[in-house]
């Protein structure tokens, strides 16, 4: 990782954060507002043009990151962390009740992750609570699938067997042991799937499943500017490209990440991966290990 | 193999019928009443309430009602739509066909876009080619597919007025979605051709294809290609279901009537029966579809069936 590298993915970052807690930073113009230069393409006063009803394109862009991250991180860490309890549980668990877990977690694989994050919006109503917990239950099994087959791998280690002869109860194994290994490979999936999270999350918005209009939002700013697309170009594109940059840059640091936390893991978590990008894509693929 | 097959087919079972348990837990977990739900709530009286609950055996013990449940579907009985009062099954049935034909299409692009992709930039790696491989997978991954069709009517249809944005039937309106939709997976098939076949080349049995004295080509067709097919075959069909929603999203985009833009509406309509019977349908066609292929594969490949045995 070159110096450039890490200057370019610290500003990236630091813009991400500054996103999520202060928008008002870098647009000084109300998301919201109604102008009178309706559908005016970007200039000095407006960065990426008006829309239909006059509102700062530039500004609806800054404003409409903040659900969009929420509902990805968020909906991931949800998705992380029952992931790892069911996959705990089941790879720990005796054959019997393995099998039970393991089956239920294949009937929510059999779904596509779409269609489970539409049946969860069709009963738990539209918001970005919904796409929180949408893409948390969705992306759950997926977690859980890996985790398991890990700490199958894991339980016949040495020192995990060492721990059980000296009489050490199950969840005492799995908690001293089993988790503290399992925490790199956790981390890297969990940041990698944030990219998967943000292009579901923008999904369920273009559909209209996301914030309460008037309030910004790049799915459904997207899908609005939809119907302008022969006379005006920067509605829909900004948005877009914005989704598009967010994606980037959440699949780079999960890289970089998996780099530094553990520079051997290549090979190894290229098999979880993978494993994990097939339950999770379309919202899928990775940036390098598919090769690894 | 017989034994193979059997123990396939006995994993699938407890697999369908879990899908058909969320299904029909479905109607029960939408907060208020189902009846009321049903009804839109839309100052429905109370008789007409209890008359719908009497009809529905919502009173019936739940273990009753999914017997019941059941019961119709193994008859081909998916319920009635809320909206319209046809049968769910009908109108999932008219819509499938051109749903079923855009993901048969964007399979189409991904294969013939990703499989010659993947091949000449696993021959070759780091060479330009390979580069040029590379950043269109990126792309493929990171650009949504919504905002992809929408750059693509942008440019072909607006501005170049080469085709059509609009759905009338012809196989050129079917272009720009299929491209759209299949893009992706067309990313995710290139690194994986492309994985596979640097993999391939370094191994012993295309060295001694080569010290025998085969051609490139021979050795590229014959063996490389023919060894990579079988985790591209499964791959593919892994990504049936999520081809199967994506299509939802392009379809809305596209003005296309099918199951997907169907199932859309359906659900902020809240028209919990269609919501059902498209879950059991595409569920239990990802099964089946996922059954074929690791069929398929063992027919193919002896060494996965006895992977399945372990």
């Amino acid at each position: 990782m070159s110096r450039v590298k890490w200057v370019a993915l610290s500003l990236a970052i630091l813009v991400v954060l500054l996103l999520l807690i202060a928008p008002g930073a870098l647009a000084h113009v109300d998301p919201v507002a109604t102008g009178d230069a309706h559908l005016q393409g970007p200039s000095g006063s407006h960065l990426f043009g008006t829309d239909l009803l006059g509102r700062d394109v530039f500004s609806r862009t800054v404003y409409g990151a903040r659900p969009v991250l929420i509902a990805s991180f968020l909906g991931v860490l949800l998705a992380t962390a029952a992931g790892v309890a069911i996959g705990v549980l089941g790879g720990v668990a005796p054959r019997r009740l393995n099998a039970v877990v393991m089956r239920m977690v294949d009937v929510f694989l059999a779904l596509p992750v779409l269609l489970i994050a539409l049946i969860l919006i069709a009963t738990a109503g539209s918001g970005v609570r919904s796409i929180v917990l949408a893409i948390g239950i969705a992306f759950t099994p997926g977690f859980a699938r890996v985790v398991e087959s890990s700490v199958r791998r894991l339980r016949t280690a040495e020192y995990v067997e060492a721990a059980r002869v000296f009489g050490s109860t199950t969840l005492r194994t799995s908690w001293r042991h089993l988790l503290p290994n399992l925490l790199t490979e956790v981390v890297v999936l969990g940041s990698s799937a944030i990219g998967w999270g943000v292009l579901t999350a923008t999904t369920l918005s273009f559909l209209g499943l996301g914030v309460r209009l008037p309030a910004p939002d790049w799915g459904s700013d997207l899908a609005a500017g939809a119907t302008n697309l022969a006379d005006a170009w920067w509605l829909s594109t900004f948005p877009g490209l914005a989704i598009m940059a967010t994606i980037l840059l959440a699949n780079f640091s999960g890289d970089h990440l998996m780099r530094v936390l553990d520079p051997r893991a290549g090979i190894r978590l290229g098999r979880s991966f993978r494993t994990l990008a097939t339950h999770l894509s379309r919202h899928g693929g990775d940036t390098a290990y598919e090769s690894a | 193999m017989a034994r193979f097959v059997l123990r396939r087919l006995g994993s699938a079972i407890p697999v369908v019928f879990g899908i058909t348990l969320i299904a029909f837990v479905l109607v029960h977990v939408v907060p208020g009443d189902p009846a009321k739900v049903i009804l839109y709530g839309a100052n429905a009286s109370p008789e007409q309430i209890a008359t719908l609950r009497e009809q529905l055996g919502l009173d019936d013990p739940l273990w009753r009602q999914y017997v019941d449940f059941a019961d119709n579907l193994l008859h081909g009985n998916l319920g009635t739509s809320f909206l319209t009062q046809n049968s769910v099954a009908h109108e999932l049935l008219s819509r499938a066909p051109s749903t079923l034909i855009l993901t048969a299409a964007s399979m189409l692009v991904a294969v013939l876009v990703g499989v010659p992709l993947g091949l000449v930039a696993g021959m070759r790696p780091g060479s330009v080619l390979d580069t040029v491989a590379r950043w269109i997978s990126f792309a493929g991954v990171a650009v949504p597919y919504f905002f992809l069709a929408l750059l693509l009517v942008l440019l072909f249809s607006v501005k170049l007025h080469l085709l059509s944005a609009i759905d009338d039937g012809t196989a050129k309106s079917l272009i720009l979605p299929a491209v759209s939709l299949g893009w992706g997976y067309a990313a995710i098939l290139t690194r994986l051709v492309r994985g596979r076949v640097i993999d391939e080349l370094r191994s012993d049995y295309v060295k001694s294809a080569r010290a025998r004295g085969s051609g490139e080509l021979r050795v590229l067709l014959r063996h490389v290609l023919r060894n990579s097919s079988v985790p591209a075959v499964t791959t593919i069909g892994l990504q049936f279901g999520n081809i199967l929603t994506g299509a939802a999203i392009t379809e809305v985009i596209f003005g296309r009537a099918g199951l997907g833009s169907f199932l859309a509406t359906s659900i902020t309509s809240k028209n919990i029966p269609v919501v059902q019977g498209a879950v059991v349908v595409i569920g239990i066609a990802y099964v089946v579809i996922n059954l074929g292929v690791d069929l398929v594969v063992g027919a193919i490949d002896p060494r996965t069936r006895q992977e399945a045995a372990a």
